[in-house]
């Protein structure tokens, strides 16, 4: 199920926090709206941590991660990253990598078993990659686009990239990532996915601008449909049944 | 992988997208739109102008382009175009890339026009839309429109040219002149009065225009006044009508003149009996006897004002007898002469007694014995010249040979028509008038054409046309005997254009 919000009235949330199958990060906002719409989804499931990284807001693009664990950027504070240690599940590592392109969001995109990095990420940054996300890494462009954690999101069940990717990378990728891949937008046609959307194995957050189609385009390629709602009615009927005998 | 010129090239087909708002699958573009919903969410031809009034005026089928220009245009046509174009305010923020006319019915007082334009939306995309711009038409007589039906024979400017001799040669020259540089192409009309001719501008800059062509040609003396016709006090418009004296000078070519003695002394004693060889904007003065010539400015000649002792009109025609070169050739002022002595005797005299004049003569060049001559008779004229009677003690010569006849050769040739003709300015001419004599002046005409043949350099200024009606004849034989005519060659004539009759008067399509 896909929920549509804003932040501080700007629809790229992908900006400022970033969802896993382990726990969300929320950036600090003015008003608590932002905070409460995550706790209302996730909250019995997930910790969602408020954090920032090196003072900045813009937490989703500087860190990634998922359920294994968790990269900062080198000026992420020994506070933030003691409070980021304290606040996730205890199977999550938490490491602090120094890269030169410290916006590891925009750099890495990643789901639980497999990474996509930017052509230019050192050798040592990789094999952290590999080590701390227990994954496996692949160089790769998106549409001609080194920075693939802004151009693609990613979960274990399927991916949406940049619009404008050609049909053999699109096979190509997804050959990579083992995943279903298609080709979309979010955000009124806005190309920049992962800051529009933020996404995990069950739930899907975008921005408000997000019209219908583009909804239903995340909901069928991220297999969000087959969430809890049918899972509740089998449950149902189960009781049901039940009682009849 | 295939290598082709050294560069590997991947194969890269462009998927499919949904767009965002309807769902169709589409080609990914900037917006990630398909292009009707993104002209339905943005409209680039907002804040332009859709409707226009532009303002007609039915007489001459102009349009107003403010504060004053009126442009004349067909309706459809390029001018129009751009005159509707221009006439919207705001197309600089969007990028024209067509217009065309949607027809409408001439009546209908509205002109429409389709224009395409290109503007950038949305992160890069271009976007492409086309609007109709309505423009309503008003009826608004123009100024010269309603001036010229207020009075059709409103003039503001009037130049009156005047010569006071009894001929009208410079006339015939001068019109061919001005039909040759097009200077009289703004008169409203052109009036043929005793002495002269009015021309009538309708404005003052066109009459100014004139007035210094006539200047350029003519030694002239000119004044000029202007009469109030109406005032605006409000506004502080006045109206005038400006009139321009033009007076030519009373020499021309051929005249032959006593020079008052001041002249003759400023001018280095250049006897006092001269003749004019050529009147262009100075008077070119030659001393028969010394060979001598001097210029006269138009202000010179205005300050001294002398009158011809004798004219073209009384030209003597003579025989020669004997021709004795005394000097050898000179050349003087483009021309040549040979100064020689010759007998000649007058045609009226000729068989009938020995009345044989003894001359000095300038002509020694062209002049054979046997010939004609036309020269002033001096002997028998009696000359009531003021200046004539200064000169105390000075031997009047008798004749004065001026140029050689052809009268003879004319008299075979007379009634074949010419190879050549002339264009004439459209003059009206008023035949009632006192003192109007239609064979003096066809006669006139006529002694100007054979000027015309037998002078090269008076030609210069001329467009000469060829005369299609002229047939060569089968009397060729008849030219061979004798000497030639002198005739214009024919390479010198220019063929007769058949847009003579359109070429009238382009008016000009912008009045003020």
């Amino acid at each position: 199920m896909a929920t549509r919000l804003q932040f501080e009235n700007n629809s790229e949330i992908g900006v400022f926090s970033k969802l896993t199958n382990a726990y969300c990060l929320v950036a600090i906002g003015g008003s608590e709206n932002f905070y409460s719409t995550f706790e209302s989804e996730l909250a019995d499931v997930i910790p969602v941590v408020k954090a920032s990284i090196g003072g900045t807001r813009i937490i989703g693009r500087l860190c990634a991660g998922n359920k294994k664990g968790l990269l900062l950027p080198h000026n992420t504070t020994d506070q933030e990253l003691q409070h980021l240690r304290n606040s996730v599940p205890d199977s999550v590592v938490v490491q602090r990598i120094d890269e030169r392109l410290s916006a590891l969001g925009n750099c890495i995109a990643c789901n639980d078993h497999v990474a996509l990095t930017h052509p230019d990420l050192d050798k040592e940054t990789e094999e952290m990659i590999a080590d701390v996300l227990g994954v496996e890494v692949f160089r790769q462009t998106v549409a001609g686009n080194m920075l693939v954690g802004s151009f693609c999101a990613l979960t274990n069940r399927g991916g949406l990239v940049h619009p404008h990717t050609s049909i053999e990378d699109l096979d190509e990728l997804s050959t990579l990532l083992q995943v279903p891949l298609v080709a979309g937008t979010v955000n009124r046609g806005s190309e920049v996915i992962g800051a529009g959307l933020i996404v995990n194995d069950w739930t899907a957050f975008c921005g408000s601008d997000t019209t219908a189609t583009e909804l239903s385009v995340l909901e069928s390629v991220f297999k969000l449909r087959e969430a809890q709602p049918t899972a509740i009615v089998d449950e149902m009927r189960k009781s049901l049944i039940d009682t009849y005998v | 992988m295939e290598q082709d010129s050294g560069m590997f090239t991947v194969q890269s087909t462009i998927g499919s997208v949904l767009c965002c708002k309807c769902g169709i699958l589409m080609q990914p573009n900037a917006a990630n739109m398909c292009a009707k919903c993104l002209r339905s969410e943005i409209d680039i031809t907002e804040g332009l102008q859709k409707s226009v009034t532009i303002i007609h005026c039915p007489e001459c089928d102009t349009y107003l382009q403010p504060p004053r220009t009126w442009i004349k245009a067909n309706l459809e046509s390029k001018e129009l175009l751009t005159f509707c174009v221009k006439k919207l305010k705001n197309l600089n923020t969007v990028r024209l890339v067509h217009a065309e006319f949607i027809w409408t019915e001439p009546h209908s007082k509205r002109i429409k026009v389709k224009l395409k334009v290109q503007k950038e939306v949305l992160n890069g995309a271009v976007l492409e839309q086309a609007f109709t711009v309505e423009y309503t038409v008003l009826d608004q007589m123009c100024d010269s429109c309603s001036r010229v039906q207020a009075n059709p024979d409103q003039w503001v400017a009037a130049v009156q040219l005047r010569q006071h001799v009894s001929h009208r040669r410079t006339f015939f020259y001068l019109e061919q002149l001005i039909l040759k540089h097009d200077a009289a192409k703004h008169a409203i009309r052109i009036q043929q009065m005793d002495q002269g001719i009015d021309f009538f501008f309708g404005k003052r800059s066109h009459a100014l225009k004139f007035v210094d062509f006539v200047g350029k040609v003519s030694p002239v003396r000119s004044r000029n006044d202007k009469q109030l016709v109406s005032f605006d006090s409000k506004s502080n418009d006045y109206n005038y009508k400006y009139t321009f004296s033009v007076e030519i000078s009373p020499v021309c070519r051929e005249d032959l003149i006593c020079l008052p003695p001041k002249l003759v002394n400023s001018l280095g004693n250049l006897g006092p009996i001269v003749l004019c060889t050529k009147v262009t904007n100075s008077i070119a003065l030659l001393d028969p006897f010394t060979l001598r010539h001097c210029f006269l400015d138009a202000d010179q000649y205005w300050r001294t004002s002398f009158k011809a002792l004798l004219s073209s009109r009384q030209l003597v025609e003579y025989v020669v007898l004997d021709v004795e070169p005394v000097s050898s050739e000179v050349t003087v002022g483009g021309s040549r002469y040979i100064l020689a002595d010759a007998q000649v005797a007058r045609v009226s005299d000729f068989g009938k007694n020995d009345t044989i004049f003894n001359v000095r003569t300038h002509l020694g060049h062209i002049l054979n014995p046997g010939d004609n001559a036309l020269g002033y008779d001096l002997y028998s004229a009696n000359s009531n010249d003021i200046e004539l009677d200064k000169y105390k003690g000075f031997s009047i010569p008798d004749v004065i040979l001026v140029k050689k006849s052809y009268e003879e050769r004319r008299q075979k040739k007379r009634g074949k028509a010419r190879t050549w003709k002339l264009k004439s300015l459209n003059m009206e001419v008023d035949s009632t008038a006192r003192g109007y004599n239609e064979e003096k002046i066809s006669s006139e005409y006529e002694q100007f054409l054979r000027d015309l043949e037998e002078n090269p350099d008076m030609r210069f200024n001329l467009s000469l046309y060829r005369n299609k009606e002229y047939q060569p004849s089968e009397m060729a034989s008849s030219v061979a005997d004798g000497d030639e005519l002198p005739s214009i060659p024919l390479d010198e004539l220019l063929a007769d254009l058949d847009l003579s009759d359109v070429e009238s008067n382009d008016d000009d399509s912008m009045a003020e």
